[in-house]
């Protein structure tokens, strides 16, 4: 039971982290119709901002300015090279992106080195949020913080498994929840996301109507960019900061962008938690082909149960299950899960 | 007095030189080895290791030659790795080192058996400082390759009799990189572990992506599950970092036996929690006298960091002992004078197998505790050091070996 609700909370944490990241990857291709390659980018460089400023000015100053600062870079390329390249057409656009990742990547490398920088998480962050408690006469049960002694049983008889949750992935969720909310309320409650709604649509008509269309699709730019670099900070100290962190990601938020549909936000969210929870809970399970064909009763050769294909377990297979989802979905649905336009 | 002894060492050491051929000739080693990407940390520690240890003999050495270090980034990629050796040939290097992964070694060793043979003339050798898969010294062993470090064969037999003593292991859970080494550290632990403790329980057994995974908390999360009391793992570096700092975090109270606890991050990862819980197998340990210590100590005023890699002081050994006996810097007869050679190095007297060219030397099974006056040395500055527990003489940890080597 506390495997459960541990995996379940890792994953959520992780799916809500995908989240931040392809929320604005997904809002920029709604509106501008780019696919920002070098969105992974923006969320290296918001670790990377979050931690050199957090060494200078503290913890919670480089959370509010390392977005804002990633945010305002997103703006800069949007408006001096973006705007430029985009009466060339999507492929211009695409091949400009891809390019700056790579220009990201060198320069981080020339800035920060090679190695991780050690970008640890502030004190009041470090320890658990709370602790399960799984005491084998009295059951389960939650104690907030550390659970300290109470995890050694003075009894030999009495069996206690303590599972503490880190206070950084809690902080994750909390943050992702805050942000979702925010966002969702920005888009569809006050005047600015109405008219972001309507320059995605008809940006002509809302450009006759006296808004200026380009400095919309700049503040979307902005607003995306920003959002990775807000789960570049977070992302940073709960797990490494380091030149390939972009990469390791990057591929992961596409899928996330396929599978719940181009330009839809809550198909983001959805795919990011399904990816989140599946990939934490692949690991766990050890159920391989081989076996598979045992249960159904097919005797195999003892070559063929040697057969390292046959073997592969899921949990070995986990970190290429997304991409399977990605292939599966555009065979069978290629929209998305709640897109409304065929890829 | 030091300063005597050097400027006496010195002395002798050129007039001893003065028949040899060699003597005054430069050297040049090629270090293929990551320097970019999660191992970098690693890399970077041990090509630091490598030069400070080449500007040390070249203050001096037996065969009177000086070395030269170049250092080459292979992304922990065997393809790119060979491209780099390319970079090395043309540069005219004949000695190539490295370590990190025994993919990677598996592919530079095909790729210097082949330009050995058609290159005659050209011969390169390859020092193997790190790379543990025992495949290497077995059906694909080779006469130009030369392991230093001792293998998963060996480093298993070494563990496994330390943990037959060890009554409350009773479920012991297998957690490896997906590659030759991770995979022979799991089927070496089954093998020796049934042999000498059929009682303890395979509880589990996981192999993941090497140097790929950023979050360890799900493989904690079911290892805990799987109530494993004892984790055996081959990991090393990022993977073994960030291992223990998710089961850190999980509240894991395992006990972990691994292979490399002592190298770049895992110390930090580790901190002061994890006392009395955490053991490493090695040919070297932090806390030890002699060579060891002077070269640990210099490197660590001199860079503030921690010199693990013991095994490229043996290659410096092992290298001008030989050179000196061949009264050349020729790969051809260097490789010849190495093969069976014998010394007297920093970990006691070894010898490199005639039959394999696996190194044999003293193990020793460290444990992590709080560095005392006995044992004072603290990697990382953690405070914390690794305290030997058992040492095993190179006759027990050594293992037969199926190698057929066509010598030239």
């Amino acid at each position: 039971m506390e495997f459960f609700v541990i995996s379940m909370l890792n994953g959520l944490s992780y799916g809500l982290l995908l989240f931040m990241l392809s929320s604005g990857l997904t809002l920029i291709f709604s509106m501008m119709g780019v696919l920002n390659f070098a969105h992974a980018s923006f969320y290296m460089l918001g670790a990377y901002f979050g931690y050199t400023l957090s060494g200078v000015l503290g913890f919670w100053v480089a959370l509010v300015l390392a977005p804002l600062l990633t945010g305002a870079a997103g703006a800069l390329f949007e408006s001096q090279v973006l705007r430029r390249v985009h009466k060339m057409g999507h492929v211009s656009e695409l091949l400009v992106t891809f390019g700056l990742s790579y220009v990201v990547l060198e320069v981080v490398q020339l800035v920060w080195g090679r190695v991780a920088v050690d970008f640890t998480a502030p004190a009041f962050l470090q320890g658990p949020l709370f602790t399960l408690i799984n005491h084998s006469a009295e059951g389960l049960s939650l104690v907030a913080g550390a659970a300290g002694g109470i995890c050694t049983p003075a009894d030999p008889a009495v069996r206690i498994v303590c599972s503490p949750f880190p206070a950084t992935r809690g902080f994750i969720m909390l943050t992702a929840i805050g942000m979702v909310v925010s966002l969702w309320w920005v888009l569809t409650r006050t005047r600015a996301g109405l008219i972001i709604q309507a320059a995605l649509t008809h940006p002509e008509t809302v450009e006759t109507l006296g808004h200026n269309v380009p400095r919309i699709f700049m503040l979307v730019f902005a607003m995306g960019t920003g959002l990775a670099g807000l789960a570049g900070v977070i992302g940073g100290f709960t797990f490494i900061t380091e030149p390939a962190m972009a990469a390791t990601v990057g591929s992961v938020i596409f899928v996330v962008v396929v599978v719940g549909g181009m330009g839809s936000l809550s198909g983001a969210f959805l795919a990011s938690i399904l990816i989140g929870v599946i990939q934490t809970f692949a690991v766990a399970v050890d159920y391989s082909i081989l076996q598979f064909l045992s249960d159904l009763g097919v005797k195999l050769s003892a070559n063929a149960q040697n057969n390292t294909m046959l073997q592969l377990s899921v949990s070995q297979a986990a970190p290429v299950l997304p991409y399977l989802l990605l292939v599966l979905i555009l065979i069978f649905r290629p929209r998305g899960l709640l897109g409304t336009r065929d890829v | 007095m030091l300063f005597r002894k050097l400027a006496m060492a010195l002395v002798l050491g050129g007039f001893s030189l003065v028949s040899y051929a060699q003597k005054g000739e430069t050297v040049k080693i090629a270090w293929i080895d990551p320097l970019s990407g999660l191992m970098a940390p690693v890399g970077s520690n041990q090509l630091k290791t490598l030069q400070y240890l080449a500007e040390e003999y070249n203050k001096g050495n037996a065969a009177g030659v000086k070395f030269e270090i170049i250092g080459m980034d292979n992304k922990l990629s065997p393809a790119e790795s060979l491209n780099q050796l390319k970079a090395a040939m043309d540069q005219g290097v004949r000695y190539i080192t490295q370590g990190n992964g025994s993919s990677v070694a598996g592919a530079l060793v095909d790729a210097v058996n082949k330009h050995n043979e058609r290159n005659p003339g050209k011969e390169i050798i390859f020092l193997n400082h790190s790379a543990v898969d025992p495949d290497l010294t077995n059906h694909k062993c080779s006469y130009w390759h030369f392991r230093f470090d001792a293998d998963t064969s060996m480093k298993m037999e070494a563990l496994t009799t330390f943990i037959k003593d060890l009554p409350d292991v009773k479920k012991i859970y297998l957690l490896n990189q997906n590659y030759s080494h991770g995979q022979q550290v799991v089927k070496y632990a089954k093998e020796t572990l049934s042999r000498k403790r059929p009682d303890i329980q395979i509880v589990g057994e996981d192999l993941h992506p090497l140097a790929q995974v950023r979050d360890f908390a799900p493989y904690i999360a079911k290892i805990k599950a799987s109530g494993a009391d004892s984790v055996i793992t081959g990991n090393w570096g990022s993977d073994l970092a960030l291992l223990v700092k998710a089961a850190n975090e999980a509240g894991y109270t395992g006990r972990f036996f691994t292979y490399y606890t002592g190298v770049t991050g895992t110390p930090t990862a580790l901190g002061q929690g994890a006392a009395g819980r955490v053991y490493q197998v090695a040919y070297a340990h932090y806390n030890m006298t002699g060579p060891m210590a002077k070269y640990r100590d210099g490197f660590k005023a001199k860079f503030k960091d921690d010199l693990y890699t013991g095994s490229m002081i043996s290659i410096f050994d092992v290298l001008t002992g030989a050179m000196a006996q061949a009264k050349s810097t020729d790969p051809v007869k260097v490789a010849a004078a190495m093969h069976g050679y014998k010394f007297k190095g920093f970990n006691g007297d070894m010898e490199m197998r005639k039959l394999d060219h696996q190194l044999q030397q003293t193990l020793y099974v460290t444990v992590w505790q709080k560095a005392d006056k006995k044992y004072p040395y603290s990697p990382e500055n953690t405070g914390m050091t690794l305290a030997p527990v058992k040492t095993f003489e190179p006759y027990v940890s050594s293992t037969p070996t199926s190698c057929q080597m066509k010598t030239p």
